[in-house]
């Protein structure tokens, strides 16, 4: 089992349990734990709704495309411990991340 | 002042497709969006990624759809007004719809559609202190006249293509221009980029990397923002203009203060017909919500003929409503 925290849009903290899963991602996996995930996109890396700052984990997340380089690009508060849900594979490297999810806004 | 049967809120897939079954039905629409083209988020967000699920298409680029659904509704001729923001809607005595947009612009209708996907796409803001005093004073989001920066000190703000574009177009415009960008380097097009650099090292431009905009400060205009660096102090300089290029994103905006009944951000729309909680109005697409619904393109097509059947009985009561097949009758240009 996979364990993530996640400080929500209203900075409430709560660990939870994913299972490995190909072919989902953490934006998706939020999505199902009822988090307020809107993901214009769908999961595209395009629109940076699922922006988050990695707190804790960061170098152990398998490293970013260009397209998703791309789209942070667009997020005026984007920092380099920034990434896209949606690009985060539901998988080992998760494990013990601490996440922060930041206004859809900016 | 415009008048027409269907005034539709927000020229998406969904929106076009309306006017399409309104037409059908012998009513005239004009759409009206935020953005300055149609197609909503397909032609913003993702106009070169391919749509799977549109039914007879095995695989359609999403602007290839909204080209082809331009295409389907222009027997109907449908009015546009576009990169114009819908402000309020009034409904008279006798039941007449006035919409009021962001650019004044005036449109009576007898039914209004909103079709308006996730809300209006908006500018992203950087947190900047005292960013929205200045608003419309200097600082700008979009530029639609490049001559109005002629022999200004522009300072622009961001690391996209956007960013670069303009700064290499406005780099003989303005008097002085500044690109101030956070990273090291840009992400933009690399023959883009290079030029910009080249720009910089022949002191045409200033160039500040790993640089934030902390403020900004004027007298009733901009006078000058204050840029942080990661290698250096804090410092102030004289800007006539600032204009942050971040993209867009959607927000509901003014559509939560129409009175309609919402859920969350969506809203709460009857199953039959798809009609919102004040009558006359309609929301179909991604804005509307209902038990079941599916935020898919087919769905919002399928909404779409419902609400028309619906909203030409509201408007002509009187009148026999006879369903037609296309493959019968054709298309009835007006």
């Amino acid at each position: 089992m996979i364990h993530v925290t996640v400080i929500d849009r209203q900075q409430n903290q709560k660990t939870i349990q994913i299972q490995e899963t190909e072919d989902s991602n953490l934006m998706q996996i939020l999505k199902e734990h009822n988090y307020e995930m809107r993901a214009t996109c769908g999961g595209m890396a395009l629109c940076a709704d699922c922006h988050c700052l990695v707190l804790q984990g960061f170098d152990q997340l398998q490293a970013p495309l260009d397209q998703e380089l791309d789209t942070l690009e667009t997020r005026p508060d984007a920092e380099s411990i920034s990434r896209l849900a949606c690009q985060l594979k539901a998988s080992e490297s998760l494990d013990g991340i601490r996440i922060k999810l930041t206004a859809y806004a900016c | 002042m415009i008048d027409t049967d269907i005034c539709i809120i927000g020229a998406g897939p969904v929106g076009l497709f309306a006017v399409f079954e309104a037409g059908l039905l012998k009513m005239r629409c004009h759409l009206v969006d935020a953005l300055p083209q149609v197609g909503g988020q397909l032609s913003e967000i993702y106009p070169q990624k391919p749509i799977y699920d549109i039914p007879g298409y095995p695989s359609i680029l999403a602007q290839e759809l909204i080209e082809n659904l331009m295409e389907q509704i222009s027997p109907f001729r449908p009015g546009f007004t576009l990169a114009e923001r819908v402000d309020s809607i009034e409904k008279d005595q006798a039941g007449k719809f006035t919409v009021l947009t962001s650019e004044k612009t005036l449109i009576t209708a007898k039914v209004i559609v909103i079709a308006g996907g996730l809300g209006c796409f908006e500018p992203r803001k950087p947190a900047i202190s005292g960013l929205e005093d200045f608003e419309g004073r200097g600082i700008s989001y979009f530029i639609k006249d490049p001559e109005l920066f002629r022999n200004k000190k522009i300072v622009l703000s961001g690391g996209g293509d956007s960013a670069l574009d303009w700064t290499i177009f406005l780099a003989e415009v303005a008097s002085e221009l500044t690109l101030v960008h956070r990273g090291e380097s840009f992400r933009g097009a690399p023959d883009s980029a290079e030029k910009v650099g080249q720009l910089a090292s022949e002191g045409k431009i200033r160039l500040l990397l790993e640089s934030q905009i902390t403020s900004v400060s004027g007298n009733g205009h901009l006078q000058s923002v204050t840029v942080a660096g990661k290698t250096r102090q804090d410092f102030a300089f004289e800007a006539d203009h600032l204009i942050p290029l971040f993209g867009l994103t959607p927000k509901l905006g003014p559509i939560a203060s129409w009175g309609l009944a919402l859920d969350k951000s969506a809203i709460e729309v009857r199953l039959s017909d798809y009609s919102t909680s004040v009558e006359g109005i309609y929301a179909i697409g991604d804005i509307n919500t209902y038990p079941g619904k599916l935020k898919l393109i087919l769905s919002g097509f399928h909404e779409a003929a419902l609400m028309a059947q619906s909203a030409f009985k509201y408007v002509y009561p009187q009148q026999k409503l006879s369903f037609k097949y296309t493959t019968v009758n054709g298309i009835n240009a007006f």
